[in-house]
């Protein structure tokens, strides 16, 4: 079988200029830094990046996802939060950056539909404001639902805390948010981990993301920040 | 200030009950947990994916230079420190980013589960912050136009969901405009979702269009209540006290 594992220098060399990147992680935490910091190193721009956020969970120093932005990598997102983010309001404000805002939820819901085969689904959120402009709405049961349409990307990259060389993952606490549903949802998956252990080290029925679904393995026992 | 943003958390706290699951948003919400009652266990929900917090960290000096950071994070991250301890784990936070701890019931999952129980309906109160509130129960609470680029989070999933929405607020803007209105002008959340707003004026609940007070900070009259309200009042037959801090 394939081998998994690789250096970091080659799992990114998988992006290209101008691809979709999905991300895991929330505020800056659960999210693949040093995979991140491969991508401003190597200098792969006209991204456009799927993620909750640009937060850097690590301020007063702009590391994260920030770094993208910093150093003009994205050219659109589709993204839910943005406070405590200056970057992003400087380079909308600016026209470098394009965003879609997106509820957190449906983010969410968008991506696992992406990696699942679903082409859509209505939910009530965002009915009546500025989220449903444009969008399909429908009533169901006497209630109001907005169409939601999927996401998919080119390359997924993904944080977990312990997998074994097949991709079996398992994550620590709450560092798991996006990180199980971004890795159903890319053509190429990446996941960085903290520790590479042997097939049958994780039980089967302790996996959290199973390892079909991962392409390539980066390990990184130090977490950047 | 902090008395008027303290008493708003307080009089909130009061209006849980044992074993309600419970979301609080960031801001005067985040302070509710302080006034919990003591005789009753409330299981409050993280969105970025846990039930069962116990207690914000006051972990400080971490963050003095970067690689005084990185040393924290890489003597606190896997087996080093657990959910327990209260040292902190760098996998272990809350939606505003705080390092925390978990009560023995808690439980963690991923943002889609999370967002099925703010969706749902499984969430029995989240408490919000918010810029205005409308007679129809309309909030807006993520983006003052034309200034910065905040994103709606999941306000708009929160609001949406739960079965009771409180919103926690400032009764005027600092300019002394009203923030409870005939109609929102601002980029609405949700629309007739909010069920009971609380200021440090007065407790208001909305039902049926009409904003009806059912509680009073002590000294209030109902002339400076009305004159600071933008929209019309209903009293409620007792109108009760509310609580100082």
């Amino acid at each position: 079988m394939k081998n998994k594992v690789v250096g970091i220098e080659e799992a990114i060399s998988h992006i290209k200029r101008g691809d979709t990147v999905m991300f895991g992680g929330f505020g800056g935490y659960g999210t693949p830094n040093n995979l991140v910091q491969e991508i401003v190193r190597q200098n792969i721009g006209d991204l456009t990046a799927i993620t909750e956020d640009f937060s850097d969970g690590y301020k007063p120093f702009e590391m994260g996802l920030t770094a993208l932005l910093s150093h003009k990598l994205v050219k659109k997102a589709v993204m839910s939060f943005a406070g405590g983010q200056p970057r992003v309001t400087e380079q909308v404000f600016s026209g470098e950056l394009e965003i879609e805002l997106t509820p957190q939820g449906t983010l969410a819901e968008r991506i696992r539909a992406g990696g699942s085969g679903i082409g859509g689904f209505y939910t009530p959120v965002g009915v009546g404001t500025v989220v449903a402009e444009g969008k399909e709405t429908r009533v169901i049961d006497g209630k109001t639902y907005l169409f939601e349409k999927p996401l998919r990307a080119n390359v997924s990259l993904v944080k977990a805390y312990k997998a074994d060389t097949f991709g079996n993952a398992i994550f620590k606490y709450d560092s798991i948010s996006f990180n199980p549903l971004v890795a159903m949802a890319g053509d190429i998956v990446i996941m960085e981990v903290e520790k590479l252990v042997q097939p049958g080290d994780i039980p089967p029925d302790r996996v959290q993301l199973p390892g079909v679904f991962i392409d390539y393995i980066v390990v990184q026992e130090e977490v950047a920040p | 200030m902090t008395d008027v943003r303290n008493m708003i958390a307080k009089n909130i706290a009061g209006m849980l009950h044992d074993g309600d699951f419970v979301n609080l948003g960031i801001g005067i919400p985040t302070l509710v947990a302080n006034y919990i009652p003591d005789d009753i266990d409330v299981i409050l929900h993280g969105e970025n994916g846990f039930a069962g917090q116990d207690k914000e960290l006051p972990i400080t000096g971490i963050h003095k230079d970067v690689e005084t950071y990185k040393a924290w994070l890489n003597t606190h991250g896997g087996e080093q420190t657990d959910h327990l301890s209260g040292e902190g784990h760098r996998d272990l936070i809350n939606a505003g980013g705080f390092y925390i701890t978990l009560l023995p019931i808690a439980s963690c999952f991923d943002s889609s589960v999370s967002f099925a129980i703010a969706r749902g309906g499984h969430l029995d109160v989240t408490v919000l912050g918010g810029l205005q509130v409308d007679i129809c129960g309309n909030l807006a609470n993520w983006m003052v136009p034309g200034k910065k680029i905040n994103g709606m989070g999941g306000a708009m999933d929160l609001a949406t969901g739960a079965k009771k929405v409180i919103v926690a607020m400032e009764h005027c803007t600092k300019d002394g405009k009203p923030k409870i209105l005939e109609q929102c002008e601002m980029p609405l959340t949700a629309i007739g979702c909010v069920d009971v707003v609380v200021t440090e004026l007065c407790i208001i609940e909305i039902k049926d269009r009409k904003l009806i007070v059912t509680a009073m900070a002590p000294g209030i009259t109902r002339e400076e209540l009305k004159e600071k309200t933008g929209a019309p009042l209903t009293f409620a037959e007792t109108v009760q006290t509310m609580e100082g801090v």
